[in-house]
């Protein structure tokens, strides 16, 4: 897997793979009869394994999810308790309420998570493909140099500009009338600091695709009088369309978990995220936080996220271990 | 050139103008947006990293200008002489290192033998495995990172009481000690001989836990490349399950494993959420890597000068772990191939 595959490519299908979906219509005898079948021993040899790694992997999501259901108000779980007694979705109705001490329900926490993320998935987007294409197609002086610099910004954790871009905000007071903010503590400064972080993934992710498109298509236009910028709306950008969604929901799930800008920047508690609140109850400062609560905030938390990148998968996981570089 | 363009017709001129302009327009937007919020800041940092940059240089009405001190915060920084308890320049670089290396090499070893395993002919549920083993990947870090933490809590967290239910199998009481780990907080180390906390291997866990899949999934598209009669040809020959796996499986992983391996490395040592979030850097700032320290140097401390110099020794050695990477890859390619 390379930086430039086309993330669609770069990973054999999982979910998707057509095999599982006849596996799980038919029964497994499907796959017993075209192969040959293993020797019981090592059949059962290597179920167990893969039963131990499959409990491996779900210990921390059960844990978590039993815990959520607990009614009890425990401040620490007694126990490893698969259903504890007396299950009840009471922990997700207090966090949906009240999820820290401050006055900000989950869904304002949502909003402001939400707002982020989508401000930084639409600008990243919308100028990563111009720029892509550009480097993708066009040739000019300097095409060298300017694709070397955003590549060394890929490659700096987003930590290393944070404390400039803090105290370059800082010196925007903004006055419209009766609005009044400081750009640094305001979610538009932190959006612009999510962009400032995934704009060079956007780019260079996007001109990975663009490279692996075919250039028959836009020849063609040419012949037929196309310009180009009519090449690249008509053309390209449609094509362009499963990337665009990618880098979108890649930039998305960047914004939607935002937590060093948004810790360091914001003053007013009416302002918090998701990522935010959840590190306040753990940490140095939720002794006292009841666990369940915890467990249900971070569902919640992860859940819209979680179902979408499960579905698209096996075009997303590409793109993730680029994009991972960026921390 | 410019005497052959004005030769031209008034028309054709301005059309070839704005062709070789027109690359530069698609670039604007987003060269000026990063040049405000990326490449100013950066450019800034350094200049900052040369002042004593504090709380009181950056108010909004009436700003003090920050005092030049030259190269003092570089040389606090290495001498490790920070008003921060616990700080050694050179252990944290090490430590980081190592901490991205074992990472690598544990997620590795664990990816390729549960591709391998689930490569198996023959073997029943594999496409339901699949489906269960990519779960890790597809929750957001920050929610990996708590709910582990909240797991290695020693008071009622899943770890000590799984430890304890296996230990009951065992007849061990509940309350014996090894079953009752302070996982993110003890300070003596858990080897004698190996100058790690136990903290760290509750990370290294965590973390495994988290990475192994991706890998797996790399590996399994490496194996599905295999053709079957390679191994038909080598189980003609006589060839153990070991001598197969050596000589038939290894030489297609390695080159679709060498290029992840590297940027897994670049990853994880630059992850962030793990240490931020399970152990605050804890016992004593043993486990703190470059980024989480950079981060507290400026939110907890408020040294912004000192951070920014900080960054700029990160941005160097992420430099040179990305040249000596990027060699080694090379490197190996020629020898893969």
């Amino acid at each position: 897997m390379t930086a430039t595959t086309d993330p669609g490519q770069a990973t054999p299908p999982l979910v998707g793979d057509p095999r599982l979906a006849r596996l799980l219509r038919r029964g497994t005898r499907v796959r017993a009869e075209q192969e040959k079948p293993l020797p019981l021993v090592r059949q059962i040899f290597l179920q167990v394994i893969l039963l131990f790694i499959t409990a491996s992997v779900l210990f921390p999501i059960v844990w978590i999810v039993s815990m959520s259901v607990d009614p009890r108000n425990l401040s620490r779980p007694d126990g490893l308790n698969l259903i504890p007694p007396g299950a009840s979705l009471d922990a997700y109705a207090k966090v949906i309420a009240e999820p820290t001490g401050n006055p900000i329900d989950f869904l304002g926490l949502a909003m402001n998570s939400l707002k982020i993320a989508l401000g930084a998935s639409v600008a990243t987007v919308f100028l990563g493909v111009l720029a892509a294409y550009a480097f993708s197609r066009l040739r000019f002086r300097g095409r060298e140099a300017l694709m070397i610099a955003v590549l060394g910004v890929l490659m700096l954790p987003s930590v290393a500009t944070i404390i400039p871009l803090f105290i370059f905000l800082n010196q925007f007071q903004i006055d419209l009338g009766e609005v009044s903010f400081n750009l640094r503590a305001s979610i538009l400064g932190i959006t612009l600091a999510v962009i400032s972080a995934q704009l060079p993934f956007a780019i260079w992710n996007l001109k990975g695709y663009l490279d692996t498109i075919p250039k028959d298509l836009e020849e063609a236009a040419a012949v037929d009088g196309a310009n180009q910028n009519q090449i690249f709306r008509k053309v390209v950008l449609p094509l362009a369309i499963p990337a665009l969604a990618v880098t979108g929901f890649l930039g998305f799930l960047g914004g939607w978990t935002e937590y060093l800008t948004v810790a360091l920047f914001v003053g007013d508690t009416s302002d918090w995220t998701l990522s935010v609140a959840l590190n306040s109850m753990v940490g140095q400062f939720a002794r006292t936080t009841t666990w369940s609560y915890f467990a249900a905030f971070s569902i919640l938390f992860a859940l819209p996220v979680s179902v979408v990148f499960f579905i698209f998968q096996r075009y997303l996981i590409g793109g993730l271990a680029v994009g991972g570089v960026k921390g | 050139m410019a005497t052959a363009a004005a030769a031209l017709p008034p028309r054709r001129r301005s059309v070839r103008l704005s062709r070789s302009l027109q690359p530069y327009l698609y670039l604007v937007p987003a060269f000026v947006v990063m040049a405000i919020i990326t490449f100013y800041p950066l450019v800034f940092q350094v200049w900052m990293s040369f002042t004593d940059f504090g709380q009181i240089n950056f108010r909004v009405r009436n700003p003090v200008p920050a005092e030049f001190v030259g190269l003092d915060n570089y040389v606090r920084i290495a001498q490790s002489r920070l008003a921060i308890p616990n700080f050694e320049f050179i252990r944290l670089v090490l430590f980081n290192l190592w901490w991205a290396f074992s990472n690598v090499v544990v997620h590795l070893v664990i990816g390729v033998f549960i591709a391998v395993t689930l490569n198996t002919k023959g073997l029943r549920f594999r496409g339901i495995y699949r489906a269960i083993f990519v779960l890790p990947v597809v929750i957001p870090p920050i929610i990996v990172a708590t709910v582990w933490r909240n797991m290695f809590d020693p008071n009622g967290g899943a770890i000590n009481y799984g430890l304890q239910a296996v230990g009951g199998l065992f007849g061990i009481p509940p309350d014996a000690p090894g079953l009752n780990l302070d996982w993110l907080r003890q300070s003596n180390d858990p080897i004698s001989w190996l100058p790690l906390p136990l903290a760290y291997f509750a990370m290294l866990t965590a973390n495994t836990w988290l990475g192994w899949p991706l890998n797996s999934v790399v590996a399994t598209g490496a194996l599905q490349s295999i053709p079957g009669e390679l191994y038909e040809a080598a189980a003609m020959d006589g060839a153990s399950p070991m001598q197969k796996f050596r000589n038939v499986t290894l030489p297609f992983l390695r080159p679709a494993m060498l290029p992840y391996a590297i940027y897994g490395f670049v990853i994880t040592f630059n992850l962030f959420f793990l240490p931020f979030f399970m152990t605050a850097g804890g016992p004593f700032g043993r486990t703190e890597i470059l980024v989480t320290q950079a981060y507290r140097l400026a939110y907890d401390l408020r040294l912004f000068g000192v951070a920014a110099a900080f960054a700029v020794y990160l941005f160097f050695l992420l430099l040179i772990v990305t040249l000596i990477t990027n060699r080694l890859a090379k490197a190996t390619k020629s020898y893969a191939e």
